[in-house]
């Protein structure tokens, strides 16, 4: 999949947000000394391609009460992870859900779940109806919670300039 | 920091995306039942209180080719401080979390090309003199949590 320098040029201007004004892309296009249609239809494209995946309010879930996070891990036998993965990941209240590689001998799990809640109870609560999902197919799980946030950047890609 | 019963309703409709079209905040606003000048106000006041802590496209960098790779390490409580003052001065580590666990940091590496995640990986056991497990992603069942406001 590629993406040409305009392509490149609009995400670099729209990576950290869009304006707040009626009309934001119009701004977007005049900052890189585009037309808007030309703007609307490339970053339409983009979605289509699923290089945006959407465009959308971030909620800060800390202000939204949800102050309770934990990183579900899960050993899923092989067989069954495809199907059992997307059952979790469907579930409400997962965020992320992975699969990964184990690391053996020191981390047997291969399913990944980010599980978000008012209190750890109700995380644990939640942790409990993964873990009746999953049934037999599951050899041991954990839960991580993060004690400490150590560093936050955001996501930004630097872009090359070619 | 207070947010009423049109906040709520505007974060569960934005968080489903956002049209990308001429003037997109009066299609919204109109779904909503508000002005376009008052959803526009309002969103720029959850800004501001941090209610929203970020409001645009959402690009997903693996389909732009950079490559990303969850990484954790079992560091000794007594070098902690050190060996994150290393791992963190890497531009690569996005995010870092201390979680309860016997490998207890865990980060994110973002680089440009899949081989950099391997080079970056390797100087931070040269330089930390600490494993790095490396976990990259196999296969994403979701992403994309949605709250209820």
């Amino acid at each position: 999949m590629t993406i040409d320098s305009t392509d490149r040029a609009i995400i670099a201007a729209t990576q950290a947000g869009l304006p707040l004004i009626a009309q934001p892309y119009a701004q977007v296009a005049q900052e890189l000394g585009l037309d808007e249609p030309e703007v609307l239809k490339r970053m339409n494209a983009m979605q289509d391609r699923g290089i945006i995946r959407r465009v959308a309010v971030a909620p800060n879930h800390y202000a939204l009460g949800l102050t309770s996070n934990g990183m579900s891990v899960w050993d899923v036998e092989d067989d069954c992870i495809g199907e059992l993965g997307a059952q979790v990941g469907a579930l409400s209240f997962v965020s992320h859900c992975y699969e990964r590689p184990r690391a053996l001998p020191d981390w047997p799990y291969n399913l990944f779940a980010m599980i978000h809640g008012t209190s750890r109870d109700e995380v644990e609560e939640k942790r409990g109806q993964i873990a009746a999902l999953l049934g037999g197919a599951c050899r041991g799980s954990e839960i991580l919670y993060s004690t400490r946030i150590l560093k936050k950047t955001g996501l930004r890609l630097r872009l090359r300039e070619n | 920091m207070t947010i009423d019963d049109i906040d709520r309703a505007i974060l569960n409709r934005l968080q489903e995306g956002f049209p990308i079209t001429t003037a997109p905040f009066a299609q919204v606003a109109k779904e909503l039942g508000l002005s376009e000048a008052d959803l526009i106000e309002r969103l720029d006041r959850m800004k501001t209180e941090r209610i929203i802590t970020r409001f645009g496209p959402f690009y997903d960098a693996a389909e732009m080719g950079g490559a990303f790779c969850l990484c954790a390490m079992e560091v000794p409580e007594d070098e902690f401080e050190a060996v994150l003052t290393k791992v963190n001065s890497f531009p690569e580590v996005a995010h870092n979390y201390e979680r309860s666990h016997r490998l207890n940091m865990w980060f994110v590496l973002a680089t440009e090309t899949e081989e950099s995640i391997e080079e970056v990986a390797a100087s931070l056991e040269r330089e930390t003199g600490q494993r790095v497990l490396r976990f990259p992603k196999l296969r994403e069942f979701f992403i994309g949590f949605r709250v209820a406001a």
